[in-house]
C-alpha cells in the first residue's frame, strides 16, 4: 500500500523521523510558460518537527500549493527534495468530497483503500465522526452539509487516512468568520490529541498566527521562505487578542513589502 | 461549543431544502395535467383537419377510426407477439451495444494512443445517420435478423462511448487527487473515483444510444425484408402501408411513439435519481 523502500533508504527515513516529520532541501520548481520558465519556488528549504504546528503564509503566486503537491508526490520537484515522514493527508480549501458518498462513506472509503474490513470499518468511520462533532450526520451526503461540516469530514477523513502528517492548503479560507473560529479550535484539538504534525497554508496572517508555533512568511515568484516568525503565544489563542494582532501585523507588513517589490 | 455550531448550520441547511411538502398525488398530476391537454388539443387539431375535407377520410382517418383501429390491435394476441419480436431485437442490439460502447469508451479514455486513433472518429460516427449502414449490413449478412442487429448496435455504441468518455474527461481533478492521496491507483481509482463520477455523463449517453438505437431498429425492421411471415411492429408498418389501411398506421405509430416515450420516461427517473444523490440537481421549485 506505501511505497516499499530499499533498506538502507528505510533506515535513514527512520533515522530522520526520530525528529523530523518533514522535510524541504533545496527545493525548486519551474514550469514552462510560453517560451520562458516560471519559477514556483527556488531553493526553499525547511524542517517541521514531529508534532509541530508550522504555518505558511504568501501572497498568492508564492509557490505555497506547489510545495503541499511536491510534499505529497503529486509533482515531481525540478531540483531538489521534499519528503513527509509518516503517512500523510491532504485537506484542500474546497473539502474535495466524494459527492456520491455519504459522510460516512467518504470516511469508510479512506478505511477501505487501507485494506479495513468491514464491521471494524463503519465502527471506525461512525466513530471518526463522533469526534468532528459530526454524529447525526453519517448518513448525509456532502451537499445536504454545510461548508463547515464538509470540511470537519475531511479533517475525519484524513484521520481514516491513518495520517501522521497533515498538509492543510488553505482548508477554511471559503468559510465564514465563526465557522472558521470554531474550525480553528476543532483543529487545534485534534492536533494535540492525536499528536499531529501540520503544514497549514494560508494568505491570512492573522490566522496563521492563531494556529501555529511558527510561521513562514513565502516571497512570491519565485517562492522562497523570506522570514521566520516563532509564535510563543500561549494556547488556546483568541483571534482578537491584541499580541496576536501585533504579530499579525508585522508579518502583514512583511507581506506588502514583498508584494510592492514584485509589483 | 462545536456542538453549538452543528446545530446552528443544521438549521441553516434545513431552511435551504428544497420543500416537497406537497402530495405525492399532487404532484403526479401538476406533471400531467399539460400533458393531457396538449394531447386533446392535438387531437381536437387532427379533428379539425379531417373534417375540412383535405383528404378523402379513407387516405386521412379521423382520431375516432384511429383509436378503434388500436384497440382491436390491443386485443389481438399476435399484436403481442409482433411488439415482443421487435423489443427482443430492442434488448440484444441495446445490450451488446451497452457492453461495446463501454468497452471502447473505456479504452478511449484510458489508452492515449486508441484516444488519438478513434477520438475523433467515435463523435464522427455518432453524427453518422445510422440508415446509412443498412446497405453495407444487407450486403454483409443478407435480409437477416443479424443485419438489423448490425445497424442497431452501429447506431447505438458510438453514443454510449461518447456518453462514458465525456464522463471521465470531466472528473473534477481535484477528485482524483484526493482519491490518489487515499492510496487508489490505476484500476482503484477507476472503480472508487472515476466511474462514480463519470456516472451522470454516463446514463446521458445511454439515454442518447437508447434513442438512436430505437430509430435504427425501426428502420431496420421497414427496410430490411425476411422471408416468413414476421409480424414485428416495422412488418405490420410497412403491411399497412401495402393495404393503404391508415387507420392501422397511425395506430402503429401510436404505440411506436409510446414504447419510445416510455423507455425515456424510465431513463429520466434513473437520470434525476442519479443526479439528486450526486448533488447535481439545483434547488427545485
Amino acid at each position: 500500500m506505501r511505497p516499499s523502500l530499499g533498506c538502507e533508504a528505510m533506515s535513514k527515513v527512520l533515522e530522520l523521523s526520530e525528529k523530523h516529520s518533514l522535510s524541504v532541501e533545496a527545493l525548486t520548481m519551474a514550469y514552462p510558460h510560453g517560451d520562458r520558465l516560471l519559477m514556483a519556488l527556488q531553493g526553499v528549504s525547511l524542517e517541521v518537527q514531529r508534532g509541530e504546528f508550522v504555518c505558511v503564509v504568501g501572497a498568492s503566486g508564492s509557490g505555497k500549493s506547489t510545495l503541499l503537491n511536491l510534499l505529497a508526490g503529486l509533482e515531481q520537484p525540478t531540483r531538489g527534495r521534499a519528503h513527509v515522514h509518516g503517512h500523510m493527508a491532504l485537506i484542500f480549501q474546497e473539502a474535495a468530497l466524494l459527492p456520491w458518498l455519504t459522510a460516512a462513506g467518504n470516511v469508510e472509503l479512506a478505511l477501505e483503500l487501507r485494506g479495513v474490513r468491514n464491521p471494524a470499518r463503519s465502527r471506525i468511520a461512525a466513530d471518526l465522526l463522533r469526534r468532528v462533532h459530526l454524529d447525526g450526520w453519517e448518513r448525509r451526503r456532502p451537499h445536504e452539509l454545510s461548508g463547515g461540516m464538509k470540511q470537519r469530514v475531511a479533517l475525519a477523513r484524513a484521520l481514516a487516512q491513518d495520517a501522521d502528517v497533515l498538509l492543510m492548503d488553505e482548508p477554511f479560507a471559503s468559510l465564514d468568520a465563526i465557522t472558521r473560529d470554531l474550525l480553528h479550535e476543532e483543529l487545534e484539538r485534534l492536533w494535540s490529541q492525536n499528536g499531529l504534525t501540520i503544514l497549514f497554508v494560508t494568505h491570512n496572517a492573522r490566522e496563521a498566527v492563531r494556529l501555529g508555533d511558527r510561521v513562514l512568511v513565502f516571497t512570491s515568484r519565485p517562492g522562497r521562505v523570506a522570514h521566520e516568525v516563532v509564535v510563543d503565544l500561549p494556547r488556546p489563542r483568541s483571534l482578537d487578542s491584541p499580541q496576536l494582532a501585533v504579530i499579525a501585523g508585522r508579518i502583514t507588513d512583511r507581506l506588502k513589502q514583498e508584494m510592492r517589490r514584485n509589483g | 461549543m462545536a456542538e453549538l455550531a452543528t446545530e446552528l448550520e443544521a438549521r441553516d441547511i434545513a431552511d435551504s431544502e428544497p420543500r416537497w411538502s406537497r402530495a405525492p398525488q399532487l404532484r403526479l398530476w401538476s406533471g400531467l395535467w399539460p400533458q393531457l391537454v396538449a394531447f386533446a388539443l392535438a387531437v381536437a387539431a387532427w379533428q379539425v383537419v379531417v373534417w375540412s375535407g383535405w383528404k378523402p377520410a379513407n387516405v386521412l382517418p379521423g382520431p375516432l377510426p384511429v383509436f378503434r383501429s388500436l384497440f382491436d390491435d390491443l386485443s389481438r394476441g399476435d399484436f403481442y407477439v409482433g411488439v415482443g419480436i421487435t423489443l427482443q431485437r430492442a434488448v440484444l442490439g441495446y445490450g451488446i451495444a451497452v457492453v461495446a460502447g463501454s468497452a471502447v469508451g473505456l479504452l478511449v479514455a484510458r489508452v492515449s494512443i486508441v484516444r488519438r486513433a478513434l477520438g475523433s472518429a467515435l463523435l464522427g460516427l455518432q453524427s453518422m445517420p445510422s440508415i446509412s449502414w443498412f446497405p453495407l449490413a444487407i450486403l454483409l449478412f443478407q435480409h437477416s435478423e443479424p443485419a438489423i442487429i448490425f445497424v442497431v448496435l452501429l447506431g447505438a455504441a458510438p453514443a454510449i462511448a461518447n456518453g462514458l468518455l465525456s464522463g471521465v474527461d470531466h472528473v473534477q481533478p481535484l477528485l482524483v487527487r484526493v482519491g490518489r492521496v487515499m492510496g487508489a491507483r490505476g484500476l482503484g481509482l477507476y472503480r472508487y473515483v472515476i466511474l462514480p463520477a463519470a456516472l451522470p455523463s454516463f446514463i446521458g449517453g445511454l439515454k442518447q444510444g437508447w434513442a438512436f438505437a430505437w430509430r435504427s431498429l425501426m428502420a431496420g425492421e421497414l427496410i430490411i425484408a425476411f422471408a416468413g411471415h414476421q409480424p414485428s411492429l416495422g412488418q405490420q408498418l410497412r403491411l399497412a402501408q401495402n393495404l393503404s389501411d391508415t387507420q392501422q398506421l397511425i395506430a402503429l405509430m401510436m404505440v411506436i411513439f409510446t414504447i419510445g416515450v416510455a423507455v425515456d420516461l424510465g431513463f429520466g427517473v434513473l437520470d434525476r435519481e442519479i443526479r439528486r444523490r450526486w448533488g447535481l440537481l439545483g434547488v427545485e421549485a
